[in-house]
């Protein structure tokens, strides 16, 4: 039996603002499954965002469901997961949202490891706004704002979570969706902090000023050139260039941090009680 | 019969918010404010409250709203520049009618400023401080015992006008030591937001048929929504080039501009038959009332008054104010900006004279009594 995504949209929501040919709805779709799979209740999920193309998902689905401000969703998170710690809360951030005016926040969730998942849809491009560079977007790409093409260097999204501390990190690609659906479960169920970086197309703003004539031309490009991390990790070095893992990259274990904060207050009230 | 305790302002801030229920801080160091946070550090632990120390100012506000919409009281105090950088969430904050106390402890400025030195001139930044039209609550108290009064205050006008208050009060208050009477529990009134009372289907966060101030659903409650900072319909979902945005901001203003008899207090002293007035606020509130009191003895006939609600500007009591009066002399620690509301009110009816200071010393009553002598 086909999955059915309309017990997750709100009623009268859609059509969605995204773009012909633009990856999200995959990527959509992909979470939805993903969570139905978890049997999280709607009344026990958030789902939080910031600004941009990324940042309008969470408009569609009917769980608890925060629009907030150009890269703030990880802090407007993190009052809502520290004031209830028995939820379950999810970030979904874009490139630009999530590395440039979110930068701060993004590692310091990193560091704090809160029980927070963050799943960023890299697309290379602010595309809401029309095209400009973002942190991500390949050295030499035409841009709105790079129009001989992008001189300004780029985060690794995974390094950089994984330098801040992130417990756990990933990545997927639109292209290769069973492995995404598994991947979204696994970086929710991981308890810490969790970034899934998902590789996705803007073919309006990026694609077609970059040599890729459709749609389909970039979810090629994620096929020839994102590869699971044990195939990617038999390649020779010579023959990695333009090619990037997928698949779980990095985890390890660590206290998580509300757990660190209510074990603290109820050490600190249990002193109190003995030497009262 | 309460607590009594000696305090510095920050602290009695930080016990105003205690008493009114505030179980989430988030806050980021700076001067001439992060005694709040160190106090409630120290205490929010054992009472299952959460202390965050963010990232950034910007982090500060994020995780008060986030915290707000999970059904708690929260709160975030800073200074000056601290101050601008709150401001973008603040609105977020106003516009989706998320209840949270913001402290300012205003110090010099612009920029890094005087760190350690008063300020009043922050005010007009309380007021319009974040982009867009917007409604303002903002409290200025000029005691220790009033700061932890007017917090009190300033956690039940949020509640029950579901918006950000302003607590502002200069650096010489918020460091000042006086004897404070904490009262005991249930003897200030402490208020809760309206919560829905129909069916979760039926709920709309921003519905205006339920009255200026819409009941709100606490995130996880069951009461499944959405909430965004672009304008919105009732349901909270996005609305574009709509009349609904204009009818919508008159609303959020209305609720706070509507309720001026509600929320605007104020001191006056010895003005019924005064002949000057001074119109100052904070610790100028403090000399201004020195300042009359000299006046007094030197046989002039002068009288002070004292907002302890900046924002909504008591309008009409200045009005009055200033068709009874030769003049009002505004004493402020800025180069003048609250002048210029009491100007506004006056509508030519009296004179209106400022005296200004920025050099890091709260202006004194002398100074006060000189001006009062000057214009009367």
């Amino acid at each position: 039996m086909s999955f059915n995504y309309d017990q997750y949209i709100r009623g009268g929501k859609l059509p969605h603002i995204w773009c012909p040919g633009c990856t999200y709805g995959i990527v959509f779709k992909s979470l939805l499954r993903a969570v139905d799979s978890l049997k999280i209740p709607k009344d026990d999920i958030a789902l939080v965002s910031g600004i941009g193309c990324a940042s309008r998902l969470p408009g569609y689905v009917d769980w608890n469901t925060l629009h907030t401000t150009h890269g703030r969703a990880l802090p407007f998170a993190t009052g809502l997961k520290m004031a209830r710690p028995d939820k379950k809360v999810l970030v979904v951030s874009g490139d630009g949202d999530a590395t440039a005016i979110g930068g701060n926040h993004f590692i310091h969730s990193c560091r704090r490891n809160i029980d927070i998942t963050v799943i960023v849809l890299n697309n290379f491009i602010y595309g809401m706004t029309g095209g400009q560079h973002s942190p991500t977007t390949p050295m030499g790409h035409i841009a709105t704002t790079m129009p001989y093409g992008n001189v300004d260097p780029g985060f690794n999204i995974p390094e950089l979570a994984k330098g801040a501390g992130a417990t756990w990190v990933g990545r997927g690609t639109a292209y290769h969706v069973p492995a995404l659906d598994k991947l979204i479960i696994e970086a929710i169920q991981h308890k810490g902090l969790s970034v899934l970086e998902i590789i996705n197309a803007c073919p309006t703003t990026h694609g077609r000023r970059n040599k890729f004539k459709s749609p389909t031309d970039m979810l090629l490009w994620m096929k020839d050139n994102f590869l699971p991390i044990t195939a990617f990790g038999k390649l020779p070095p010579e023959k990695t260039a333009g090619k990037s893992p997928t698949g779980v990259l990095f985890k390890r274990e660590a206290p998580e941090f509300c757990e660190i904060y209510y074990g603290m207050v109820e050490r600190l009230k249990k002193q109190r009680e003995k030497g009262a | 019969m309460g607590t009594f305790k000696l305090l510095q302002g920050n602290e009695a801030c930080a016990e105003g918010a205690l008493y009114a229920g505030c179980t989430f801080f988030a806050g980021y160091p700076i001067t001439p404010a992060t005694e709040v946070a160190e106090y409630l550090a120290r205490k929010l632990p054992f009472i299952d409250g959460v202390i965050l120390q963010m990232e950034d100012e910007i982090a500060s506000v994020g995780a008060i709203i986030g915290a707000s919409l999970a059904g708690r009281k929260s709160m975030t105090a800073t200074s000056g520049p601290g101050f601008s950088l709150k401001q973008e969430n603040m609105g977020f904050g106003m516009l989706c009618e998320v209840p949270c106390v913001i402290v300012d402890v205003m110090r010099g400025g612009p920029s890094t400023g005087v760190p350690t030195g008063p300020s009043q001139s922050d005010i007009m930044q309380c007021k319009w401080g974040t982009h867009g039209d917007h409604p303002v609550i903002c409290l200025t108290p000029a005691y220790v015992q009033e700061i932890f009064s007017e917090t009190v205050r300033a956690f039940n006008l949020a509640e029950r006008y579901r918006t950000p208050v302003i607590v502002a009060y200069d650096e010489v208050v918020g460091h000042m030591r006086e004897k404070i009477e904490i009262p005991d529990k249930g003897v200030l009134p402490l208020e809760n937001r309206r919560r829905p009372t129909c069916s979760p289907s039926e709920y709309k966060p921003f519905d205006e048929t339920k009255g200026d101030v819409p009941p709100v659903a606490d995130f996880f409650s069951g009461y499944r929504q959405h909430i965004t900072g672009l304008n919105h319909h009732s349901d909270g979902f996005p609305v574009n080039a709509d009349p609904r945005i204009h009818t919508d901001e008159l609303r959020l203003i209305r609720k706070v501009e509507g309720n001026r008899k509600d929320i605007i207090r104020y001191e006056t002293v010895m003005l019924d038959d005064a002949e000057v007035a001074v119109f100052a606020y904070g610790v100028s509130g403090r000399s201004g009332k020195s300042g009359v009191e000299l006046a007094r003895a030197a046989g002039i006939k002068a009288g002070l008054f004292r907002p302890l609600t900046i924002w909504p500007f008591p309008e009409e009591e200045v009005a009055a104010l200033a068709s009874r009066v030769s003049a009002i002399v505004v004493p402020e620690l800025s180069l003048g900006q609250i002048i210029y509301e009491v100007d506004r009110c006056a509508k030519g009816k009296c004179k209106v004279e400022g005296i200004y200071r920025v050099d890091g010393d709260p202006i004194t009553p002398t100074q006060i009594l000189d001006k009062i002598k000057e214009v009367k």
